[in-house]
C-alpha cells in the first residue's frame, strides 16, 4: 500500500460542478495505473477565473485555500492545463502582490509538484499506453495553457496514439486558440465567436467524430458551438478517452 | 520647453500621455469596435491572408537560426539592463549626439514634441517635410500638428502613403495598410495620385512604381526630413533606422535638415548591442534574414548628408511605464509586430479595434500604460491569454502576465474610485466568499442544479441549455451551455468512496 504513488486530485470547480465524468475518469485512469487517489474535500477553486479577470484580491483566499488543502500531498494532479498553469505561474504572484511572501513560497513549493494529467502520466509514471480502448476517430485540440504555459508538448498525443482502436486525425491550425479565454468569451463575445467558428471549421474538416482536449473549459466552448450548429461532432476530455476500456467503454466505473 | 534630466532622476515623474493630443485612445471600447470589424468580410479576408503570410515567413527564417533562443535571451537582457539604467544612458546619448554636432531636445509629452518639431521646421522656412515611417510621430499625431501650422508632411513609406492618401488610420505597426488589399489600393491610387496612369493595374510592382513616381519629386525637393528611430546607441550617439523600401535612406540623407523623434526607450547601451537586435528585428518583423536598408548616422558631417540634425526624445507616459516593476518590460519592445501577426484576436478584429496606433498584444499592454488604465480600460481584456505573443516576442516580453497585471490594476483602481462596486465586482467577491469554504461551495453547487430546469425539454434531454439568463446570455448567443448534472463529482465521491480523504 505505501509503495503506491499517492496523488491528490484537484478536480477543478468546473469539472466538479458541470463535468463530473471528467473527474471520475481521472480517478479511474490513475487507479488503473496503480495510484492511490485522494480527493481532499476542502478543495473548491484554484482562483484562475478571479486572477485572469483582475480580481487578485478576491483570489487571495482561494490561493491560500488551495495551498492549505493540498500541501500535505506528495503530488497533485488536475485534468486541466489552465488550472495547473494558474497554480504554477500565478499563485505566487497573487500572494506577493498582497505582501504574503510566506504564502508565495509555499505556493511555489506546491506548484512544483502539481501536474496536469498528461504530464503526470507520462513524466512521473512514465506511461504512454494506459491500457485504454476507444474505437473512434478523434482529433485533438492542444489547449493554449497546456501548450504554452506548461509546455506539455505532444504528451497528450502520445497517450492518444497508444489507445487501442483510436484513430487520431491531425487538427489543422491546432495550436491556434479556440477563443474561450475565460471571461473573454462573455466580455468579447463577438471575437470569441469568430475564433470559435474557425476552430469548428478546422475540427469539421478532419472528419473526426470526437474533438478531444485537456481542459473542460475549452471543451465547453468548442462543444457548445458544435452542439448549437448540430454538427454531429462531440467533445470529450482526454481523461475520459484514457479511462475507456473494452469492458467499460464509458470509462466510468 | 525642453526638460533636461541632468542632476535628477526620471523615476519620480509618472505623468501619463495627456488627453486631447495624439493617437493613443480610441472612440469606443474594444468589444464595440471589434463588432464592426468582425462583420467586414473583406477585412477579415485581407487580415487572414496577410497575417498568415507574414507568420509563415517569420517561422521559416527564425527556424534557420540555431541560436535563436540565445539571441532572444540576449535581447531581453540588453533591454532589461537599458531600462534599469535609462536616465544615465539618455544623458550619455545626449552628450554623444551633441558632441557629434546634433541638437537634443527633451519632450515631456506629445504636445511638447509637436511644438518642438513645428518650431524646428518653421526655422528652416520650409512648408513641406518628407517622413520616414515612424510610430512615435503617429503616436503624437505630428502630421496633424504640422498641418495646423501650415506645414505639409508627406509620408514616403508605401503603406503609410496608402493610409495618408486614403485619409485612413494605420492598423498594424509594420504594415499600416494591412487592412487593404491590392485591388483597394489600385482604386485609391487611381483616385488620388496626380497624373497616375489610368491603365494602372493591381500588380504590386505597378502599384509600387506609381508610388515611387509620385514620391521621387518630394525626395529631391524636400529640405526637411522627419524620422523615428529603431535604435539609438548611447555610447556613440548613433541613430538607426531599418527599412525595406529605401525611402528611409532618401529621407535620412537628401534633406538639409533631419529631425528624429524617438521614444526614450529606443536606446541600447553600446554599438555592439546592435548585433543582437539587427538579427532579431528583421526575422521577427518582415520575416527577412536581413532588412534591405539599415541606415546609421552619428551627428552631422560637412558635405555629407543633412547639415542640421535634431533629436527629440519623447517621454509621453514612458516614465510611468518604467516606474511599474511588472509593466516595465513593455518598454523592451522593438516594434517588430510579430505578436500582432500571431494573435488570433488581432487577426480577426484588426488593428483599428484597438483605438490606439499600437494595436495587437503589445498595444493592449502599451497603450493603457502610456495613457493610464482608465483611458484604455477595455484593452487588457482584449486577449484570451493564449500566449502566442509571448512565444514569438524577440525580447521575451511576457505579454500575457502583463495583461493579467493590468487587469488587476484596473480592478483595483475601480475599487478605489467607484462608490458602488460594479455588478462584476460584486459577483466576483461573492464567488470568492463562497469558494473560500467548501461547505458554502457545496451549497452553491446544489443551487446551480436549478439550472437543470432551464430551457426546453428536448434540450434538457440532450444535456444542453440553449439560452442562459443575464450576462451569461452572451455565452448562449453562439453556444449551447451544458445542463448541470444530477450529481456533482464531490457528491459521487462521497457516495461511492465514503469519507476517504
Amino acid at each position: 500500500m505505501t509503495d503506491r504513488p499517492r496523488v491528490a486530485l484537484l478536480v477543478t470547480c468546473l469539472a466538479d460542478t458541470l463535468f463530473p465524468d471528467v473527474g471520475k475518469a481521472s480517478v479511474s485512469v490513475l487507479e488503473r495505473l496503480g495510484c492511490e487517489v485522494m480527493f481532499p474535500a476542502a478543495q473548491t477553486c484554484c482562483g484562475q477565473a478571479h486572477i485572469n479577470t483582475g480580481y487578485q484580491r478576491d483570489a487571495l483566499p482561494l490561493v491560500r485555500g488551495f495551498v492549505e488543502t493540498f500541501e500535505r500531498f506528495d503530488a497533485v494532479v488536475a485534468p486541466s492545463g489552465s488550472c495547473v498553469g494558474s497554480v504554477r505561474h500565478q499563485h505566487a504572484i497573487v500572494a506577493r502582490r498582497f505582501g504574503d511572501e510566506a504564502l508565495a513560497q509555499r505556493a511555489e513549493s506546491l506548484a512544483a509538484r502539481t501536474y496536469e494529467l498528461s504530464e503526470y502520466l507520462v513524466d512521473v509514471l512514465g506511461v504512454t499506453d494506459v491500457g485504454a480502448s476507444y474505437p473512434h476517430t478523434v482529433t485533438y485540440h492542444p489547449t493554449c495553457h497546456s501548450l504554452r504555459m506548461l509546455g506539455v508538448g505532444d504528451k497528450p498525443l502520445a497517450l492518444l496514439q497508444a489507445v487501442h482502436g483510436l484513430q487520431l486525425v491531425e487538427l489543422p491550425a491546432a495550436e491556434e486558440c479556440c477563443g474561450f479565454g475565460g471571461t473573454f468569451a462573455v466580455k468579447n463575445a463577438d471575437t470569441s465567436t469568430a475564433m470559435l467558428a474557425d476552430k469548428m471549421s478546422a475540427v469539421l474538416t478532419t472528419g473526426a467524430e470526437v474533438c478531444a482536449a485537456s481542459d473542460s473549459s475549452c471543451l465547453m466552448h468548442i462543444g457548445g458551438g458544435l452542439s448549437r450548429l448540430k454538427t454531429g461532432v462531440r467533445t470529450v476530455h482526454l481523461a475520459e478517452i484514457l479511462a475507456s476500456t473494452e469492458d467499460v467503454p464509458a470509462g466510468v466505473a | 520647453m525642453s526638460v533636461a534630466p541632468q542632476g535628477r532622476t526620471l523615476l519620480p515623474v509618472v505623468a501619463h500621455a495627456p488627453r486631447g493630443v495624439g493617437h493613443l485612445r480610441g472612440d469606443e471600447s474594444f468589444p464595440d469596435a471589434a463588432r464592426g470589424a468582425l462583420a467586414d468580410t473583406q477585412l477579415r479576408r485581407n487580415l487572414g491572408h496577410a497575417t498568415a503570410t507574414i507568420r509563415d515567413k517569420r517561422a521559416k527564417v527564425v527556424g534557420e537560426v540555431d541560436d535563436w533562443e540565445a539571441l532572444r535571451t540576449a535581447g531581453k537582457a540588453i533591454k532589461d539592463h537599458t531600462m534599469a539604467r535609462l536616465p544615465e544612458l539618455l544623458v550619455q546619448l545626449e552628450a554623444n549626439v551633441t558632441a557629434a554636432g546634433g541638437v537634443v531636445h527633451w519632450a515631456r509629452d506629445a504636445t511638447e514634441a509637436n511644438q518642438i518639431v513645428t518650431r524646428l521646421v518653421r526655422e528652416t522656412g520650409s512648408r513641406e517635410v518628407v517622413k520616414v515611417k515612424s510610430m512615435a510621430t503617429q503616436e503624437i499625431a505630428l502630421n496633424e500638428a504640422l498641418a495646423d501650422a501650415g506645414i505639409t508632411a508627406f509620408e514616403t513609406d508605401l503603406a503609410e502613403l496608402i493610409v495618408q492618401l486614403g485619409d485612413d488610420k494605420p492598423s498594424h505597426i509594420l504594415v499600416p495598410a494591412i487592412h487593404k488589399n491590392r485591388a483597394e489600393i489600385r482604386e485609391l491610387f487611381a483616385r488620388t495620385l496626380p497624373g497616375v496612369d489610368p491603365e494602372l493595374t493591381d500588380d504590386p510592382a505597378a502599384l509600387a512604381g506609381a508610388a515611387r513616381q509620385h514620391l521621387r519629386e518630394r525626395f529631391l525637393t524636400a529640405k526637411v526630413g522627419i524620422s523615428g528611430a529603431n535604435f539609438a546607441v548611447a555610447d556613440t550617439g548613433t541613430l538607426s533606422v531599418v527599412e525595406s523600401e529605401g525611402n528611409g535612406r532618401m529621407c535620412l540623407t537628401l534633406p538639409e535638415t533631419l529631425i528624429t523623434v524617438m521614444g526614450i526607450e529606443k536606446l541600447v547601451p553600446t554599438w555592439t548591442d546592435l548585433e543582437v537586435f539587427l538579427q532579431l528585428l528583421p526575422r521577427s518583423s518582415t520575416g527577412e534574414r536581413m532588412n534591405p536598408y539599415t541606415s546609421l548616422w552619428t551627428g552631422v558631417h560637412p558635405g555629407d548628408g543633412p547639415q542640421s540634425f535634431h533629436l527629440v526624445l519623447l517621454d509621453n507616459g514612458r516614465t510611468a511605464v518604467l516606474a511599474d516593476e511588472t509593466g516595465r518590460e513593455t518598454l523592451n519592445c522593438i516594434r517588430c509586430s510579430a505578436c500582432l501577426n500571431v494573435c488570433p484576436v488581432y487577426e480577426r478584429a484588426g488593428g483599428h479595434a484597438y483605438g490606439s496606433v499600437y494595436p495587437g498584444p503589445i498595444g493592449a499592454i502599451l497603450s493603457p500604460q502610456l495613457t493610464g488604465i482608465e483611458d484604455n480600460a477595455s484593452l487588457p481584456y482584449a486577449s484570451t491569454l493564449c500566449g502566442a505573443c509571448y512565444e514569438v516576442c524577440p525580447v521575451k516580453i511576457d505579454i500575457p502576465s502583463i495583461l493579467v497585471h493590468l487587469r488587476a490594476e484596473h480592478v483595483e483602481a475601480q475599487r478605489e474610485t467607484r462608490r458602488i462596486p460594479t455588478p462584476e465586482a460584486i459577483s466576483m467577491a461573492a464567488a470568492s466568499w463562497t469558494m473560500s469554504e467548501a461547505s458554502r461551495w457545496e451549497k452553491a453547487q446544489s443551487a446551480s442544479r436549478a439550472g437543470r430546469l432551464l430551457g426546453r425539454k428536448r434540450d434538457r434531454d440532450a444535456g444542453r441549455i440553449a439560452r442562459l439568463p443575464g450576462p451569461l446570455a452572451a455565452w448562449t448567443g453562439a453556444r449551447d451551455a451544458p445542463r448541470p448534472p444530477a450529481e456533482t463529482f464531490r457528491q459521487w465521491w462521497a457516495r461511492t468512496r465514503g469519507s476517504r480523504s
